[in-house]
């Protein structure tokens, strides 16, 4: 299916309808669905999120759009709430952790493959083995907290292995900048992947934040508390690849073309029929928003959004188990560190990120404790140890 | 009476991708652990935290004086009588939301009646009833001792956060009439002996009458157990093909 982003014309905002009983729909079973409907369910919250948030930012700055943003901004809210919804009630919000980071490991490094701008992709190299190491503290976390296997919700796709330690991952916010694309040159798929894995790093800081202190648990507390702190991190360092210097109606513009991508990116490769159904309607949907963003960018800026959009849309984004790129990126750049934007050897690193971490982790480190001597195995730490003592 | 559980696509075990486990288990000796301990290590970093912890929370002090010198409360001089408030303010939380699990379970069963045909409804509303009339009487018994029956105490707090899985069971439209019972069994189980304490402790704490109507109480709570028992065993053996 060919999308022609400047010609498409989707859903008209006006017969875009919801009512209450169409926004909670049936949710998605957590025993029976693929793990990569849950990923994309997971990321689509994080994409129409975003929207959100840059609407009411643009709002605020801009006088002259409010009404216009107001609309689509309805829409998209409810749209964010039927997809976010399909998350089912047993999924509890360790394991819905867990499903989290399943999606930042396996879309980071499926837009790191994909990105031509051999720097942006360094950068989510970077990220990647990052969020790699907090599926690991994570899994840890519901294996000695809960006694779950996070195998359970990731289905064998997923390696569950240390990363970048995140003890080490803590750094001076300076160290966190990277160098932004130019909007001139770079290609259309770069600013795609660079809204797509800010908006979906923003909502899982966000997710954090909210359930951290749903915890009892000390330890689960802390490290929700530390990871999130990381989050916060990939926030700074993701929304700093994005050029400063687009307009605000380019940036909405691109915030729609984005959502067309990752809605299409959905539609292409869901096998679970009713979920299917959501994505190829929010696609029409978000064509209708692209075309009403068009139509404002024409009228209201007397500018020419071909200037800002390409006609048609990259590939999709990959959906797929990425387990040999992933293992190769760890195997090759575990021990990098960042010097400023630039990234470097860890013996190169700043003093002022040796300080600072060396501070946050001065009365203990969380995420070093939670998995102290874990390690993954089917069915969790208790079989693995029942199954040593069969052995002696 | 037909099942409502059925075999299918679970993928949440290793069966169904035995490629995707091999692969988990050399990359984890590839990748090993990359701090030494053990699971002994957390109980480090939460020791702190139960060594200085605060309670959740205070038992109130009667709201009156008035209330603090009825007749109820001169038998208690001696003892704690907060204990007793604490326990009785606890039973009044649990059959509120043991009211409210039940209202949940007839809602969800006047549509899926066939899922449960030894179930009546009459029969849930009487229960219903009963944990209804409990919540007063505990209500009743704080008012007589000068307590106030509004206020959350420390247990009445705990039953709220003990509850919190079972009514997730019970108000989710997937989970079957047979999984929505046994979330009403765990209740009936955990109120069961909540009952037979309360009555114990009011009796050693001088309130003969109080125990006599807890008491009453307690022999109904009794019955919703036994049937509770009768039907989990119906239900699922009758599921399963053996009866």
């Amino acid at each position: 299916m060919a999308i022609n982003l400047m010609r498409d014309k989707g859903t008209p905002l006006h017969r875009q309808d919801f009512t209450w009983r169409d926004l909670v729909q049936k949710p998605i079973s957590k025993l029976n669905v693929d793990a990569f409907t849950r990923v994309r369910i997971i990321l689509m919250n994080g994409i129409e999120s975003e929207s959100l948030r840059f609407s009411h930012a643009c709002a605020r700055m801009n006088k002259d759009l409010q009404g216009y943003l107001a609309r689509v901004r309805r829409k998209e809210q409810h749209q964010q709430t039927l997809v976010n919804w399909l998350l089912p009630a047993d999924q509890s919000p360790l394991e819905t952790t867990i499903g989290y980071e399943q999606v930042a490991i396996e879309v980071t490094a499926a837009l790191a493959q994909a990105e031509p701008d051999p720097y942006i992709a360094e950068v989510l190299r970077y990220g990647l083995l990052e969020d790699f190491d907090h599926l690991y503290r994570y899994a840890a976390l519901l294996d000695r907290l809960q006694g779950i296997d996070a195998n359970t919700i990731t289905q064998g796709y997923t390696d569950i292995v240390p990363g970048r330690p995140t003890v080490d991952e803590h750094r001076d916010p300076l160290d966190d900048l990277r160098e932004p694309y130019d909007k001139r040159k770079a290609a259309p798929l770069t600013k795609l992947h660079a809204y797509t894995i800010l908006s979906g790093e923003h909502q899982t800081h966000d997710y954090y934040m909210h359930y951290g202190p749903w915890f009892a648990d000390p330890v689960a507390r802390q490290l929700y508390a530390e990871i999130a702190s990381i989050e916060e991190q990939h926030v700074t360092q993701y929304e700093s690849i994005i050029d400063p210097t687009e307009s605000w109606m380019e940036k909405w513009l691109l915030h729609e073309a984005n959502e067309v991508y990752n809605y299409y990116s959905c539609l292409e490769q869901e096998d679970h029929p009713h979920v299917k159904a959501i994505w190829e309607r929010f696609l029409d949907y978000e064509l209708g928003h692209l075309q009403f963003a068009i139509d404002v960018c024409k009228q209201v800026e007397r500018r020419d959004p071909a200037e800002f959009l390409p006609d048609t849309l990259p590939a999709p984004i990959a959906y797929k188990s990425h387990r040999e790129y992933v293992r190769q990126v760890l195997r090759d750049e575990v021990d990098l560190r960042a010097d400023g934007t630039r990234f470097v050897n860890k013996q190169q690193e700043p003093e002022r990120s040796r300080n600072y971490r060396r501070q946050m982790n001065a009365d203990g480190s969380p995420s070093e404790a939670v998995a102290a001597g874990w390690r993954w195995s089917p069915g969790g730490e208790l079989i693995a140890d029942r199954g040593l003592k069969q052995a002696a | 009476m037909k099942s409502p559980q059925s075999m299918g696509m679970n993928r949440s075990g290793i069966d169904l991708s035995t490629q995707g486990a091999e692969e988990m288990m050399k990359a984890v000796d590839e990748f090993p652990p990359a701090s030494g301990g053990n699971g002994m290590t957390l109980s480090q970093l939460r020791a702190p935290y139960f060594a200085e912890a605060d309670p959740v929370g205070s038992i109130p002090l009667p709201g009156t004086l008035k209330g603090a010198a009825k007749s109820g409360m001169q038998k208690l001089l001696g003892h704690h009588a907060e204990v007793l408030i604490d326990q009785l303010a606890g039973r009044l939380a649990f059959e509120r939301t043991g009211t409210r699990l039940y209202d949940a379970l007839i809602g969800k069963f006047m549509t899926r009646r066939d899922e449960a045909t030894m179930l009546s409804v009459d029969q849930l509303q009487q229960f219903r009833a009963e944990e209804a009339a409990h919540l007063g009487l505990c209500w009743d018994a704080l008012h007589q001792l000068g307590a106030d029956p509004t206020a959350v105490t420390p247990m009445a707090d705990t039953n709220a956060v003990a509850s919190i899985g079972l009514m997730q069971v019970i108000a989710d439209p997937r989970m079957t009439i047979a999984q929505s019972l046994h979330a009403i069994h765990v209740a009936e189980l955990a109120d069961n002996d909540g009952w037979r304490l309360l009555v114990k402790l009011a009796r050693e704490m001088g309130q003969d009458e109080m125990a006599g109507r807890l008491q009453a109480a307690l022999e109904e709570e009794e019955r919703h157990l036994a049937s509770l028992r009768t039907w989990m065993e119906q239900i699922i053996l009758h599921e399963a093909g053996a009866q």
